[in-house]
């Protein structure tokens, strides 16, 4: 699972609150979500989203349980997050609504807003131009929910497959 | 369980040398677990509330599955947009009461009982069960010594109907609280405290075991909020090593006698260990709009305050409403003042006690348990340009209201001083 895409590059520490603030939670409708992802610090984040891969620092997506972080930064057209680390629940919430989530040491260092990078979602390989950086890939069942689409498509696959 | 019928055994000297997050993780996943494995487990208790549980019927809807693992596992609290401020919040807990008189779920909770974590300790968790919640401050119950992680609605919904999920095993670390805190210096100070030390990114894969040295130095309530807080440090789980204060509140609060706490021996295998004099900690803040943006209070005592709100699953208990109640009694608050309690019960004692009436007398605006301000919701969102000091858990750009307003968290002895004085303050000013 192999993904290209320019780089929005944000800092340490972006909390849920600026990716969904909690006035938009009463819906889980991905286009309505889209247009208010990132709103408290750029409200027209949604516009130049398409086709992009968000490169951040640590723990990306800190905060709450909410799972319209996940869905409006998947829904917004961003191909992937690149980060140094990640909170748990976000990874979980990335991974569970197809959203490809890679920690990549020291990739805040080696990336500038605007880049071209491709990241190799299984083996966590990131390439910037000639270089190559060691990320962490995604396996195991996580890598077959991600491949669904997400854990809804994944648990209904495993519900056909146990009535067939 | 293991019987080892006093047969003493290899494999019961590798048991003895696991920390309380393997002991735990190891029985619910029946294999021994090691950090950095990733387990299935069973889950003891599954919960959520309005605003994410919705959700969670959504997810249940879309796989076709409506089931609950097991009726009584399920636990469910309308804690957040309530009473509604608007129709589609009313919609969201109609759904959500609909549900749990299908499933006939016997622990559905109604507006004004509690807020969700509040009510799981108040009836539910117990020490050394796993517990899941669409929710990120379900850290809270590991104040039980239970292991406790908030999840998103899809990962929620599929524990609810399998009475399962999956994990990986953190890596514990040890933190060792010795003396006791001084007058008014509660949880929430020492939470700041070690956001202070480490910041909210060290402890990423870790779970953070709190051993207290001398268990009635530091109560339940004050454990709660560090749990509360474990979330905000960005840890696994954060759970406090049962003892005789465990026993004491589950016996006094839920008349639950337990005979013995599980033990952690000294040389079990920590990442790193780390102690804290409470004798040391002292009055502080998280200024905007980082939780471990933290300072001493006399560095931001020119902060003039538009608000103070005491509350919340962080700072809503019996000993903050205590506390505010004895610095504000006889006293008007300058700022605007929102006072609410995390539960229904936590009120009612408050009420007994007569320290609603000292906070109302004092101008406070008392409700019961709502996530309201916290989260920006309703029942005082901050405007532009407003400051706010805060018992509640977080002060990220926009989270109580505009992103133009800003957010100090502090424990309730500030958040009252400052009430008084209308800019941050310690107690000791006003008393």
């Amino acid at each position: 699972m192999i993904v290209e895409g320019r780089v929005i590059k944000l800092g340490d520490k972006i909390d849920t609150d600026v990716i969904i603030p909690a006035k938009h939670l009463k819906s889980t409708d991905p286009r309505y979500l889209a247009q208010h992802v990132f709103e408290p610090i750029d409200p027209e984040f949604y516009k130049k989203a398409r086709g992009a891969i968000i490169v951040a620092g640590k723990v990306f997506g800190m905060g709450s349980s909410r799972e319209q972080a996940a869905i409006a930064i998947k829904a917004a057209g961003v191909r992937a997050v690149v980060a140094e680390s990640f909170a748990r629940i976000f990874y979980r919430n990335a991974i569970n609504n197809g959203l490809p989530a890679i920690v990549c040491p020291n990739i805040t260092s080696e990336v500038r807003d605007g880049d071209l990078i491709t990241v190799n979602v299984e083996t966590g390989e990131v390439k910037v131009g000639d270089k190559i950086l060691k990320g962490k890939g995604i396996d195991g069942m996580a890598l077959e929910i991600l491949k669904a689409g997400g854990l809804i498509e994944y648990l209904k696959k495993l519900q056909r497959g146990s009535q067939g | 369980m293991r019987a080892t019928l006093g047969v003493s055994s290899a494999h019961d000297e590798e048991w003895a040398m696991k920390t309380l997050t393997e002991k735990i993780l190891s029985r619910a996943s029946g294999r021994d677990v090691s950090p950095g494995d990733v387990v299935e487990v069973g889950v003891d208790l599954v919960a959520f509330h309005d605003l994410t549980g919705y959700h969670v019927l959504e997810v249940m809807e879309k796989v076709g599955v409506k089931r609950a693992f097991k009726p009584e596992g399920v636990v469910i609290a309308l804690d957040h947009l309530v009473p509604p401020p608007d129709v589609r919040s009313a919609e969201i807990q109609q759904a959500i009461r609909r549900f749990a008189r299908e499933l006939k779920l016997p622990n559905f909770h109604e507006v004004g009982y509690g807020i969700l974590h509040q009510v799981l300790v108040e009836n539910y968790v117990m020490p050394g069960q796993v517990v899941i919640a669409a929710d990120s401050h379900a850290s809270t119950s590991g104040a039980l010594g239970a292991f406790a992680q908030g999840m998103g609605a899809s990962d929620v919904a599929a524990a609810t109907i399998t009475g399962r999920t999956w994990l990986t095993v953190p890596q514990p670390f040890k933190i060792v609280f010795e003396g006791r805190p001084r007058q008014w210096i509660t949880g929430k100070e020492v939470s700041l405290e070690i956001l202070r030390a480490f910041k909210a990114d060290y402890f990423v894969g870790m779970s953070i075991e709190v051993f207290v040295e001398e268990p009635s130095s530091f109560p339940m309530d004050y454990r709660l909020t560090v749990a509360n807080m474990g979330v905000e440090m960005n840890a696994d789980a954060l759970m406090f090593a049962p003892d005789e204060e465990t026993s004491r509140y589950l016996r006094e609060t839920r008349g639950v006698s337990i005979s013995k706490f599980e033990g952690v021996n000294p040389r079990a295998k920590y990442v790193d260990e780390y102690s804290i004099k409470l004798d040391d900690v002292d009055f502080l803040v998280a200024a905007p709009s980082s939780v471990d943006n933290v300072k001493g209070v006399r560095e931001v005592s020119d902060v003039e305050v538009d608000v103070v709100f005491i509350g919340s699953c962080t700072g809503g208990r019996l000993s903050d409403l205590e506390i505010a109640a004895k610095i504000m009694k006889g006293k008007k608050a300058k700022t605007r003042c929102i006072v609410v309690p995390a539960s229904w019960r936590t009120f009612r004692r408050a009420l007994e006690l007569g320290y609603v009436q000292a906070l109302v007398e004092a101008g406070c605006v008392v409700t019961y348990g709502t996530c309201g301000p916290c989260i920006g919701g309703h029942f005082g969102v901050l405007g532009p340009g407003e400051v706010a000091v805060s018992t509640s858990n977080r002060n990220f750009v926009g989270r109580m209201g505009s992103p133009q307003s800003k957010v100090y968290l502090s424990g309730p002895a500030v958040a009252a001083a400052t009430a008084v004085l209308g800019r941050v303050a310690e107690p000791g000013e006003v008393l």
